[in-house]
């Protein structure tokens, strides 16, 4: 672990202008993942830049046509358990609410959950090879333990999985990324935040170097009648998940009038195939239909030695879900599945 | 050195720390408060929980230097001079540990817990209590312990 400097940013220009003071700054919010990073030496900043006190960034606000837009800095915590979130999208309220501990979702932020790095147990040995970490040395996971790893969308350099719930649903919402940066402000669809590895598995997401996370807008669609989110992993709580599906409809009667379906724990970033969704248009919502659609979700999908029993684990799980959706009052805490 | 303060079970601390100093290492080695333990020091275990601004928060991924004005409470600051809280005499009386390590966290994150109201059947407060481990596997005594004290409304 290195030594460094740290100072607290009055405002988002401030937190900009300050990263440009020290060659390896870096900003910090919740921390629950940059100091874990830092005590494995994985990370080396020499400045740490918090951004948790920045006026007027502590809100979640209805916006023009009727979204809503979380702020970055918000705690998952209050996120997931305020009124407009559980109200209008219950199925991000969940996701949330599955990932982490009830300690860590008081600290982290919405912004930090977006950008937490991969929990790929080579990824976190420094005596390992590992592309995202050491690009070029190679992937110990691709020929190791690879229970964890990636089934879709995976490449040679790198089979490792973005380990967020809450961004599997802000996914499925169609959320939009909001950021700063020295050269002015843009808006990043969220399914082109986060990258699938190819040749460059360093990079996780599409955020620049200086650029900063200021909100998140959730499109007015909740799904709020309609939705589950399935969590499956090796223990019944505060781990990350093996598969997990968030699943959001608009039902008239029990014709499917429109379907979004994201999965977790499969994938580089959170996966979703438009045209499984677009399939279930006009369907009904039943077993037959959902099977169908998770057919379509994994076609294509490869499993490695330790982790292929995921292909099929995933298709029951959006089943599953789907089912689960229909009734989301019938969930355990947690993300259980139904009893 | 970045000077900082520090409010802790209502005492108010002016200390000198470096930047990378954990909030765990300033309660431990600063304050000589040793209540609050050390387990896994990577945020797996919650044995280091306390309260900040009355949140449970785990002090071993916080930054002493990121909590500066902040009220701290630790396990040495949740009862009163001469009686236990509630949550201490429920742990006593159900046998909620076995080495008694993980404990601090466990009564810190259950307080918490208890304010926080979100928990209203068993399964809600396993669920919530999830990010504490018990390693010596007291944690029917623990989820018994802190059912008694929320159905007997002792502490809310």
């Amino acid at each position: 672990m290195n030594n460094f400097d740290y100072i607290r940013a009055s405002d988002i220009d401030d937190a900009l202008a300050s990263l440009n003071t020290h060659d390896n700054g870096s900003f910090i919010a919740g921390g629950t993942n940059l100091i874990d990073l830092w005590k494995y030496n994985l990370l080396h900043p020499d400045l740490l830049i918090d951004i948790n006190h920045l006026p007027g960034h502590h809100a979640i606000e209805e916006i023009e046509e009727g979204g809503v837009r979380l702020s970055a800095f918000l705690t998952n915590a209050d996120t997931a358990y305020h009124p407009l979130i559980e109200e209008r999208y219950p199925l991000l309220s969940k996701a949330i609410l599955a990932g982490a501990s009830a300690q860590i979702r008081n600290m982290a932020t919405n912004g930090g959950n977006l950008l937490q790095r991969t929990r790929c147990y080579y990824f976190y040995d420094p005596d390992a090879p590992c592309n995202k970490r050491n690009p070029g040395s190679g992937c110990s996971a691709l020929n190791g333990y690879n229970r964890i790893h990636a089934i879709l969308g995976a490449s040679e350099n790198c089979i490792a999985v973005f380990p967020s719930d809450m961004c599997v649903a802000l996914a499925a919402l169609d959320a939009v990324v909001n950021v700063t940066g020295i050269n002015g402000e843009r808006n990043i669809r969220f399914e082109d935040f986060h990258r699938l590895p190819g040749d460059t598995p360093e990079l996780d997401n599409n955020l620049k170097r200086g650029e900063i996370i200021t909100s998140i807008d959730l499109p007015a669609k909740g799904f709020a009648k309609n939705y589950s989110y399935l969590k499956l992993r090796d223990r019944h709580s505060y781990a990350f998940a093996l598969v997990s599906v968030a699943t959001g409809m608009e039902l008239d009667g029990d014709i499917i009038k429109e379907a979004r379906i994201a999965l977790g724990g499969v994938a580089h970033r959170p996966w979703r195939l438009k045209e499984a969704e677009s399939f279930l248009q006009g369907k009904r919502a039943d077993e037959h239909s959902f099977a169908a659609a998770a057919d379509m979700m994994l076609e294509g999908a490869k499993g490695f030695k330790y982790n292929s029993f995921k292909i099929e684990l995933a298709k029951k799980a959006i089943v599953r879900n789907g089912l689960m959706a229909l009734d989301p009052h019938s969930q355990l805490p947690g993300a259980q599945p139904s009893a | 050195m970045i000077g900082i303060s520090l409010n802790v079970n209502q005492h108010q601390y002016h200390i000198q720390v470096s930047p990378w100093v954990s909030l765990l290492d300033a309660l431990r080695d600063h304050l000589k408060l040793t209540g609050t333990k050390k387990g896994c020091d990577h945020g797996q275990c919650g044995a280091c929980t306390v309260l900040c601004d009355d949140r449970r928060i785990l002090s071993c991924l916080t930054l002493a230097v990121m909590k500066n004005g902040a009220n701290i409470t630790t396990i040495e600051g949740i009862s009163g001079e001469n009686e236990l809280h509630p949550l201490q005499q429920s742990f006593i009386d159900h046998d909620a540990f076995q080495c008694g390590y993980c404990t601090p966290g466990q009564i810190c994150s259950a307080v918490s817990l208890l304010k926080e109201g979100k928990a209203k059947t068993r399964e809600e407060v396993k669920e919530l209590m999830s990010g504490n481990l018990c390693r010596c596997g007291a944690n029917m005594g623990i989820i018994d312990a802190i059912m008694e004290v929320k159905e007997r409304g002792l502490y809310e």
